[in-house]
């Protein structure tokens, strides 16, 4: 589904080496996570993945599928099915949350020479998943994230994956901020997605996540680099030991 | 006190092209004095107050400069709206094109004929709130246009008017010069809505005067000519009763050159008064540069007034905005209200602003803000995250940030309607 292959990425601004060969591979119908200390690079991986602004790739490749997603436009790496959900997602005053739901899912179905979803079968769909992850009327109606509470935001992000059904979701922090029933829902939201044709990267500095969300693959990043890749144990022994021990391992 | 030499010159020339129209002893008396005020006053110059953001020299000089006239298959604003229509060529009013003018609760005539009579409630507003809108601030080309005014109508709503009066200007010569003057007196407890589209002509001078007395209610919605070559000049200058209600909502798109001017004074208490604007200016293969001057003055307790004024610019496309609220000492317990942002789509473009507050009560609630800004990148990229390309993600985002003034809009056909005429913009500049 994924590959990162031997992915060096520098900061446009300054001459800043931010990830310094990344080499992952994440399989249909799989959940892998990366752990890793604050500052080792886990956001600016998935932002690179996703097409935001701002970085230099200059060395190595990620494909989709097979498609070299770095030379897309970020609309164009939606539409061939990724999604990031935001550490922190973004504010987006005197745009209705619902609008931009719907402008998306048809931006994309557009993209992909489908049809748009009608209205009515729109409404009865966003409903429907609004209201397992316990989105109210109200908060669809709100501009986008304002005035949101952190877990609000969070299961706002979920709610935009359930919609657009992305074929490879990349989750950055989605349980930093959150209590332990708004985490559940984010989980469930999530393992209700799981399918055989799609791929999971969980970005995660805690394990406690991976308690709802079982990986089954577990990296741990540090400086720019995989340092090690394990089994769902791995992060069980990073919750126990810190980053600490496996850092001087590996050094 | 009479205007510098420089000045009297600039103006002997302009008014050498004109000649005052005859009307009643009162109408020319009017006119007269107009010109009186033009005359101590002189026309603006660059070295004016409110005049330094933008160039009047177009506006003042005898002949118009030539401007292209504009065509487009597209539906002028407010076609499927049911209304009035009432039709100017060039600034000449045109009967054949024109709706009959009797309607239920509104009296409609032609400026010339209400100038004309004897004895006629328009004496009590033609000229007389120009003139009380000279100070503090002097408004020289308003004081021309009562002057030399050609053509306009006469409106008195007497009830609730059952449908909205379209006054339509079409530009067919690329030379036309055009005076148009409206007086409207709404009366206690009666209700009108006046709409304006189109050019005009190659330059535009407008005013409207409107009386809303006790309780009445004004609203006005215009989308300016899209003629990119046209200049205008327009002043609104508005009296308001107590409990009276004035709104005041205006799309500027295109025009190489646009001043519009609002002055508005209360004189009865709870009052309320709202004046909004959004401008979309492409500066690419013509000049662009409009301007919003407004004056609020709250002369009665209990009144509120708010301002919005919205916008977008790029390809070196120039916004300007003048906005003062004056709260005189027995104004109390105002509530004033006034924004001013520009959406700057480059480095190229420029907004000027001027915001002014002046208050001497004690007990009143006034704000006032203005921004300058470029579109959020984080906003975009997170729109383009979810599958909107970067032109419909823009394009979100500057409806977005022109959402505060749309929604100033009474209705909504016609907030839809000038929605349509946005979007149409956006669809013709995006990228
Ligand atoms: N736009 C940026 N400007 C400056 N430094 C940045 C920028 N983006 C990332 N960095 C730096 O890159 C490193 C990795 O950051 P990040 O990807 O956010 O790490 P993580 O998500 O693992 O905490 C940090 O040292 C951070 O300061
Ligand atoms: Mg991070």
């Amino acid at each position: 589904m994924l590959e990162i292959k031997n992915l060096n990425v520098s900061l446009e601004e300054e001459d800043k080496a931010i990830l310094k060969g990344v080499n992952l591979t994440v399989e249909a119908g799989k959940v892998h996570a990366i752990m890793g200390p604050n500052g080792s690079g886990k956001s600016t991986l998935s932002y690179v993945l996703s097409g935001r602004g701002g970085y230099v790739v200059t060395e190595g490749e990620a494909l989709l599928n097979g498609e070299n997603l770095l030379d897309m436009d970020p609309e164009e790496r939606a539409a061939a099915g990724v999604f990031l959900a935001f550490q922190y997602p973004v504010e987006i005053p005197g745009v209705g949350n619902m609008t931009f739901l719907r402008t998306a899912v048809n931006a994309q179905r557009k993209a992909r020479g489908e049809e748009e979803i009608s209205a009515t079968d729109f409404l009865k769909e966003i409903r429907a998943r609004a209201k397992d992850l316990k989105i109210d009327a109200d908060m669809l109606k709100r501009p986008v994230n304002v005035g949101f509470s952190g877990g609000e935001k969070k299961r706002n992000e979920i709610l935009q994956m359930a919609m657009l059904e992305p074929k490879m979701c990349i989750l950055d922090e989605t349980d930093s901020g959150l209590d332990v029933d708004a985490m559940k829902l984010v989980a469930e939201g999530v393992n209700a997605l799981r399918s055989p044709d799609r791929g999971f990267l969980v970005i995660t500095h805690y394990q406690r996540l991976l308690n709802h969300i079982k990986p089954d693959v577990v990296h741990i990043m540090s400086d720019g680099r995989i340092i090690k890749t394990g089994g769902p144990d791995l992060a069980l022994e990073v919750e126990e030991n810190g980053y600490a021990d496996i850092v001087a391992e590996v050094a | 006190m009479a205007a510098p030499a420089v000045k009297q010159d600039v103006l002997s020339a302009r008014l050498d092209a004109l000649s005052l129209p005859d009307g009643a002893a009162w109408a020319r008396e009017a006119r007269d004095g107009a010109l009186s005020r033009l005359t101590a006053m002189g026309l603006p110059g660059k070295r004016d107050e409110y005049w330094k953001y933008t160039d009047p020299t177009t506006l003042n000089q005898p002949e118009v400069t030539r401007a292209a006239l504009f065509k487009t298959d597209e539906s002028m604003p407010f076609s499927d709206i049911d209304r009035l229509k009432i039709v100017f060529v060039d600034g000449v009013f045109d009967a054949e094109a024109s709706d009959d003018l009797s309607m239920e609760g509104v009296e409609v005539e032609r400026l010339s004929d209400a100038l004309g009579r004897d004895i006629h409630w328009a004496r009590d507003v033609y000229g007389v709130l120009e003139a009380r809108g000279q100070t503090p601030v002097e408004r020289p080309l308003a004081a021309l246009n009562t002057a030399y005014a050609t053509d306009g109508v006469a409106i008195r709503a007497t009830g609730k008017a059952t449908k909205p009066i379209s006054l339509i200007y079409l530009h067919r010569s690329e030379t036309s010069d055009a005076i148009l003057h409206h007086v409207v007196k709404v009366e206690e407890g009666a209700e009108v809505t006046v709409l304006e589209n189109g050019p005009a002509a190659a330059r535009f001078s407008k005013v409207m005067e409107v009386e809303v007395a006790d309780s009445g209610a004004f609203h006005h919605v215009r989308a300016q000519g899209r003629d990119h070559e046209r200049r205008a000049a327009t002043h609104m200058f508005a009296r308001l009763g107590r409990e009276s209600v004035y709104k005041s909502f205006s799309l500027t798109v295109n025009g190489v050159l646009t001043r519009n001017e609002q002055v508005v004074e209360f004189t009865g208490e709870s009052g309320v008064a709202h004046v909004a604007g959004a401008a979309l200016g492409d500066g690419d293969k013509n000049a662009f540069h409009q301007d919003d001057t407004v004056f609020v003055t709250h002369d009665a307790p209990d009144c509120e007034s708010r301002q919005v004024f919205k916008k977008v610019l790029r390809n070196g496309a120039v916004g300007v905005f003048q906005g003062k609220i004056l709260v005189k000492p027995d104004a109390q317990r105002t509530d004033g209200y006034q924004l001013s942002q520009s959406l700057l789509l480059d480095d190229d473009s420029i907004f000027q602003a001027k915001p002014e507050l002046e208050i001497y009560a004690d007990d009143v609630q006034c704000s006032h803000g203005s921004t300058t800004g470029a579109i959020d990148e984080e906003a975009l990229f997170y729109l383009r995250s979810r599958g909107v390309p970067e032109g419909p993600a823009t394009d979100l985002l500057v409806l977005a940030f022109l959402a505060e003034a749309i929604e100033e809009i009474e209705g909504d056909a016609l907030r839809d309607d000038i929605l349509t005429r946005l979007q149409g913009w956006l669809d013709r500049h995006s990228g």
